[in-house]
């Protein structure tokens, strides 16, 4: 059928926030959506509440909301622009949500709003697990025995019958929040508590568990004549057990035989028939390794992460030709956008082994539980393509970017054959690295298969990576045996390293014999038919089809894996930085290893090399390309860290130079910049040992704030109060060495002030200013940012400016640079200056109109801002106050502490605004997922430091109808200030103590700034672990808390006494 | 690790050098690829591919080896095959021999270590050539060798079963003209009933009918329908008195028994990947394919056969019917009665029609 011409405005629900389980894959499947849409001539409204993203920009969508996602926004979005339709299947399971409850609400009913693409009807039958259920029953389907529950009593009964292990699934929830494998009594009662609370309908699913069986994924597309395409099949080499998200992922399936494949694509392609998906569908089964005997385990009927993996593996755009069926048109019309003669309707075939492995915020938080099931963990993924499921797979692994290079540990020979077994044993997030040092080290094949149930093909194909090792050991300095690990994936630095010689000398060795890489396209169709898509992979054979072009080029490195400190912004910029490469009239390429993001998307760059973000890697590329220079200052610290590497090899780093870059992160040089431009900063020093940092934090007295150079969101960073902690800091946290000292700052207890600014060497750009609601000490990622400033006065503005512009010409910056000044005692200091792009970026161009990624890049390739239309200095100030606010995903992952410090723990990020900053504050808060409620009880355990400080903030949670309750210490001391407060009992308390509280329900706020100090620590940790499970707000800055309560004190009624 | 050596000479001079396995024969053959990302044990022992070389373009070839239960015949006549790698240690529970151990058994040559992808868009741009899987670096004399064998080949008659044999079942009584069956369409009409007569290519119609078949199937088969003209000659008097279906080389035999002609087609079709529509149904389903040549649309305006199916992306004829008589034929395998295949219901439909011709049922 042609497109729909009955409709012609359709709004589009974006996913929100970066969290685990939701993350850039629907930046990108909703801008091909809104591209898709408007490409047919439709007026595109969009909202969504994350300004880090390329589908809030302009150009996008007709008309851009920067609004929570919550039905009571939407609905007033609705309302004022009457919209035709709805399409919410490309907004994730927060798209969905939202359009299941403004169609219950009677919302689009009330204002003739049509829900496009799937119906209402089947996406509930396929989320809704007893309808599912009963579905597949009628269709002789087998689902895993299971039940539905709503009580705890019913998960008992459940284990009655069907017995241990069994797995719960939360309904309604993504990325298995809250769900679990139970093995015994006290898991289920943990698990499915949780599970329920989870649920937004207080329902989970209880199944029986198929842990071991293989866990196949179809991802298909159906229009609604009833055309139905597999657009592929992908095997997780963890068995079922481990949420995919998490588990590694090859595409295609590897271990199926024909009638296998044909089976369950017959399953899968005749569920979504039934459901009558209309558009893109993910489909998970389970196959039993021994027999035919399958399950489906479950359907999303809707574009999701796997989608977007499946459409970056293939070439083929499941999302853009998804917003295309729901609008009427069908496979079989419309032209497969990839070969361009090809249709949609022929099925993507691939001659290349497709690896996804997961990026974990391990990194970040180490004592985090590291155990992998149900609940997906990963912030991020990576993909790898090769022509050997090992290349494919180190690729994969050296694009992780989580200092592992191999199959294998960097630091493997420190443990214990048991403690690897142990690692293995209980699928902890490095398991395939202790896999490589289990073979290593000889345990055999049919061990590792006992002890993970993972397929022999795969463990076979890990054995043969750890034999070539064996084999380049044994034949040192062997061209041939050189060639043949390359083709195998191996990397100059493993080769090098098992032949006792250096990068650089096996690049030599691969110079003189001709050893590189050719590139082969990635087209739909496994070179069928003619096309040029741009988009390719390396690989070590014969034919080179990424011939480059005799354009001027220039190389733009991505951001690799989503990871916390390093989120969709870098992408942002990345592709802003691609879009003026392109007006500038030069050829652009990108190379990235993301498969989540926009900047992977083949038709946004002139080419893409999907590759992994090492020197050695991209310097193939450079070989094959040629560019006059590369760009890394958009990529985070990924590009960052490889800029010197890649000059090391002779090529053009354009923008800011390497060594002004390293002027700004040396610390010696910094000083000596800043003594020349007369800008002060908190008295500091280095240390290279424990002796020197006590000696050296004694004389600038404490607290300080202790943190190791070079290093990406505030990782290891940490304010010290005195001698004993900074000794414990200096041997646990970091490994101080002359080449890596430790940074010890005076810690300014003030007013954090952050600013992103453009240069192009002569000219500086301020688009503005934003003030930090925190303190100094959180980190500038964790924080609420306001703008424009609430607090500054002209003056401090002013000194703001004159320092950003010495800075920022001082560091000769060519792009961007990000400065954190803290003002203390009305002096402003600068903290910190990264000359690259930063976090803030997309915020501050969403609200100033000005693409700053883009004039960076102008500025890089040459161009005067005086030549442009915008004035220097600072912009002028914009009307409305926008703010904001990080988003965490703290209920993921147990055993994490939430305190926030200068260790950043957010993973995403939204944006409120609005006319007044209290409206904007309360926007941002709850499109951060907080439930800002105007009564309810406020639950205080705070540490001495702050309790006068609380004490001001429970009266005034009091004076407008809180409840307070508080625990025995800190209740004294508001009682004593005459508030009337609620005493709560210890934790170790038999009844009535705090944890029951949070348990119960009976609290709406906690407020909790215990972190020091043994059992306070340790109690306040399970306070804020509670809170957390239960849903509950817990605030750990009481600066939040202030601006919180302001918040409530603006839209509620005081009581106060005649 | 590296293994020994072999050579595939292309006829044009060109070398690809890579590894050994399988049999040891050099073998010639025409050289062809195929797209498809699984069942490389049917595609090995599919008939149709008889004395030509295949690339596979999915480049691991044999992660699921062998098993008793999937080859489409107990003789693999295919010449050998190109991989970019052979798998020596498959996984899957039913599989019971290697790719290699397979090949070599059967003496079928393979080389591995090849950048396929090169070769599908060599051929795709250039059409197929000849080519030789050597095992001597020799080159020019190769190529002499290869220049100076027999260009003919008879593959129909190499892969037809040399004498007639009943595959029981209680319905219908089918007979099968062999020009290369795959025995997954024998095992598909027994599973739905059907007693099942394969006879050789060159049965004379007379001792066809006298088999008082309920319905006589063409089956697919190597090479060109113009390769075989007795059947050609046959399929109009076998259609007047019971239900004929062909499938892929029948298919195309059938369309030229009818006055139809057949053509090349720009770039083949070798994938399971290929959407066909159906033009009655109006429904798209997605099928497996193997051929280089179709019925030409033009030459069927003449005839009295209706196209009933069409390729989406070339618009080349998929199916064929006749407007009076019960013929009905495919390009592409129609797959598993209640299989898997989005066209499971073409067989369904031809036994049915043989039920109701007959009375059966």
């Amino acid at each position: 059928m042609p497109k729909r011409t009955d409709i012609k405005s359709i709004l589009v629900i974006g996913s929100g926030p970066i969290i685990i389980g939701q993350a850039a894959e629907f930046d990108y499947a909703g801008t091909q959506a809104c591209l898709s849409l408007r490409e047919e001539g439709y007026r595109v409204i969009l909202v969504n509440s994350n300004p880090a993203t390329i589908m809030t920009d302009k150009e996008i969508a007709d008309v851009v909301y920067i609004e929570p996602l919550t039905p009571d926004f939407i609905a007033r979005i609705i309302r004022k622009e009457q919209p035709d339709a709805l399409l919410p299947t490309l907004g994730g399971q927060v798209g969905l949500n939202m359009a299941v409850e403004l169609d219950r609400l009677g919302v689009l009913e009330e204002n003739n709003v049509e829900l496009l693409g799937t119906k209402l009807d089947s996406i509930k039958q396929a989320e809704d697990r007893d309808l599912f259920r009963n579905l597949m029953n009628d269709m002789n389907i087998p689902v895993p025995e299971s039940d539905i529950i709503t009580t705890l009593e019913g998960a008992y009964r459940f284990k009655e019958q069907v017995g241990y292990p069994f797995i719960v699934r939360p309904a309604y929830t993504m990325g298995g929040t809250g769900g679990g494998i139970c093995y015994n009594d006290d898991d289920l009662k943990e698990i499915v508590t949780n599970g329920l609370k989870y649920s937004p309908v207080n329902q989970c699913l209880l199944e029986k568990s198929i842990a071991g069986y293989k866990e196949i994924e179809y991802e298909v597309m159906r229009d609604s004549n009833d055309t139905a395409i597999v657009v592929c099949n992908m095997e997780n080499i963890d068995p079922v057990g481990i949420h995919t998200g998490d588990s590694n992922v090859v595409a295609p399936t590897q271990t199926l035989t024909l009638k296998e494949t044909n089976m369950l694509r017959d399953v899968s392609l005749s569920v979504v028939r039934a459901l009558g998906i209309e558009g893109g569908c993910n489909v998970q089964l389970a196959l039993d390794p021994h027999s035919f005997n399958y399950y489906i385990i479950e359907v999303n009927p809707r574009v999701s992460r796997s989608s977007a993996l499946a459409s970056k593996a293939t070439g083929f755009p499941i999302a853009k030709l998804a917003a295309k069926i729901a609008v009427g048109m069908n496979l079989d019309e419309m032209k497969n956008p990839v070969t361009g003669t090809s249709y949609a309707s022929f099925e993507p075939s691939i001659d290349y082994v497709v690896t996804k492995v997961a990026r974990f915020p391990f990194d970040k938080f180490e004592k985090g539980e590291r155990k992998l099931g149900t609940q997906m963990k990963a912030t991020g993924e990576v993909m790898a393509i090769g022509r050997t499921f090992e290349e494919s797979i180190l690729k994969a692994i050296r694009s992780l970017e989580y200092g592992v290079h191999h199959l294998g540990l960097p630091n493997g020979d420190d443990f214990t054959l048991e403690q690897i077994e142990k690692k293995i044993k209980e699928q902890s997030d490095e398991r395939l690295f202790y896999i490589g040092e289990a073979l290593r080290r000889g345990i055999s094949v049919d061990e590792i298969h006992t002890w993970t149930e993972i397929d022999y093909f795969f463990i076979n194909k890990f054995k043969h990576i750890i034999d070539i090792e064996h084999e380049l050991k044994e034949n040192v300095d062997s061209i041939d045996h050189l060639k043949w690990a390359k083709t195998y994936g191996f990397s100059d630095r493993v080769i090098g390293h098992r032949w006792g010689k250096d990068t650089d000398e096996i690049y030599q060795m691969r110079k003189d014999h001709g050893i590189f890489p050719v590139y082969k396209m990635v087209d739909t169709c496994a070179a069928e038919f003619s096309s040029d898509t741009p988009y390719f992979y390396g690989t070590y054979e014969k034919e080179n089809e990424a011939v480059a072009s005799d354009r001027e080029k220039i190389l733009v490195l991505g951001s690799g894996p989503i990871r916390i400190g390093q989120g969709v912004e870098f992408d942002y910029a990345t592709v802003h930085a691609v879009f003026a490469i392109q007006e500038a009239g030069y050829e652009a390429i990108v190379v990235n290893n993301n498969p989540e993001t926009v900047s992977t998307d083949f038709t946004i760059s002139d080419k893409l090399y999907f590759e992994p973000l090492t020197e050695e890697d991209v310097m193939n590329i450079i070989e094959n390309e040629k560019p006059m220079g590369v760009v890394v200052q958009f990529g985070g610290q990924t590009a960052i860290n490889l800029a010197e590497k890649l000059e090391r090899h002779g090529v053009k780093i354009l923008g800011t130079t390497l060594d002004d870059l390293d002027r700004a992160e040396d610390r010696k040089r910094f000083e000596a910049l800043l003594r020349e431009i007369d800008v002060p900063q908190p008295l500091g020093k280095t240390a290279t040992n424990a002796a020197e940092a006590v000696e050296n934090a004694e004389a600038i007295g404490y607290p300080v704030l202790v943190r190791p150079s070079y290093v990406l969101g505030g990782r290891a960073m940490e304010i010290v109060h005195s001698k004993a902690e900074l000794e414990n800091y200096m041997t646990q946290a970091v490994k101080a060495s002359p080449e890596h000292p430790v940074l010890i700052d005076r810690y300014l207890m003030g007013k954090e002030i952050e600013i992103d600014a453009i240069c192009d060497g002569e000219n500086v750009i301020i688009p503005g200013i934003m003030e930090h609601i925190e303190r100094a000490g959180v980190h500038s990622g964790d924080s609420m940012a306001v703008y424009p400033p609430i607090t500054l006065t002209e003056s401090e503005i002013e000194t703001l400016v004159a320092y950003t512009e010495k800075l920022a010409l001082g560091l000769n910056t060519v792009g961007l640079i990000n400065i954190q000044y803290v003002l203390s005692d009305g002096e402003v200091y600068v903290l910190e200056v990264n000359p690259r792009s930063s976090r803030t970026v997309p915020f501050l161009s969403k609200i100033t109109d000005i693409p700053m990624a883009r004039l960076a890049m102008k500025g890089i390739l040459g161009q005067k801002f005086t030549d442009l239309d915008y004035e220097l200095g600072l912009q002028k100030v914009q009307d409305g106050h926008y703010v904001k606010a990080p988003v965490f995903s703290f209920n993921k992952l147990k055993n994490v502490d939430i305190t926030l410090g200068p260790e950043m723990k957010s993973t995403g990020e939204v944006m409120g605004k609005d006319s007044s900053l209290n409206k904007a504050l309360y926007k941002a808060l709850v499109a951060s997922g907080l439930e800002v409620k105007d009564n309810g009880t406020a639950l205080f355990t705070v540490a001495d430091k702050d309790k006068k400080e609380a004490t001001e903030l429970a009266q005034r949670l009091s004076k407008i109808g809180y409840r307070i309750m508080a625990t025995s210490g800190t209740a004294d001391v508001l009682s004593e200030a005459g508030i009337s407060v609620v005493k709560v009992e210890k934790i170790d308390a038999v009844e009535n103590s705090l944890l029951d509280m949070i348990n119960n329900g009976k609290v709406q706020i906690v407020i909790n700034t215990m972190t020091k100090g043994k059992t306070v620590e340790r109690d306040g940790f399970r306070i804020r672990r509670e809170s957390v499970y239960n849903g509950i707000p817990c605030l750990t800055s009481l600066d939040t808390a202030r601006t919180l309560i302001e918040v409530i004190e603006s839209m509620t009624f005081s009581m106060d006494r005649m | 690790m590296l293994k020994d050596k072999r050579y595939l000479v292309l006829e044009d001079g060109t070398v690809y050098e890579g590894y050994q396995f399988g049999g040891k024969a050099d073998r010639a053959g025409e050289l062809v690829f195929n797209t498809s990302m699984f069942g490389f044990q049917e595609m090995i022992t599919d008939s149709a591919y008889a004395n030509q070389i295949v690339t596979f373009s999915y480049p691991l070839v044999g992660n699921t080896g062998f098993n008793s239960e999937d080859s489409e015949t107990m003789k693999p006549t295919i010449a050998g095959i190109v991989v970019r790698e052979a798998a020596l240690l498959p996984s899957n529970f039913r599989t019971n021999e290697t790719l290699h151990d397979y090949l070599e058994r059967h003496n079928i040559p393979g080389i591995s270590g090849i950048d396929t992808r090169s070769i599908v868009r060599k051929i795709r741009d250039g059409g197929t050539l000849r080519a030789v899987l050597s095992d001597s670096d020799d080159v020019d004399a190769v190529i002499e060798t290869l220049k100076s064998t027999d260009e003919t080949v008879h593959s129909v008659r190499d892969v037809s079963t040399s004498s007639p044999y009943i595959s029981t079942g209680v319905g219908s009584r089918v007979v099968l003209i062999d020009l290369g069956k795959q025995e997954s369409l024998v095992r598909s009409l027994n599973s739905a009933g059907c007693e099942v007569t394969v006879v050789p290519h060159d049965t004379p119609t007379y001792d066809i009918l006298r088999m008082k078949p309920d319905g006589v199937i063409i089956s697919s088969g190597p090479g060109s329908p113009e390769d075989i003209p007795s059947i050609v000659d046959n399929v109009r008097t076998i259609a007047e008195q019971v239900p004929v279906f062909g499938v892929g080389l029948g298919h195309q035999a059938i369309a030229l028994a009818f006055g139809a002609k057949i053509e090349a087609l720009p770039f083949g079709h070798r994938g399971s990947n290929i959407p066909v529509r159906n033009i009655e149904r109006k429904t798209v389903e997605i099928t497996s394919q193997n051929h280089g040549f179709a019925v030409s649309r033009e030459s069927l305006e003449q005839t009295d056969l209706v196209i009933t199916h069409e390729a989406i992306n070339d618009d080349s004829v998929e199916g064929i019917r006749h407007k009076s008589l019960p013929i009905m034929s495919v390009q592409y395998y129609p797959g598993a009665i209640d299989g898997p295949d989005d066209s499971s219901y073409i067989l369904e439909e031809f036994i049915n029609r043989m039920n109701k011709e007959n009375n059966h049922a």
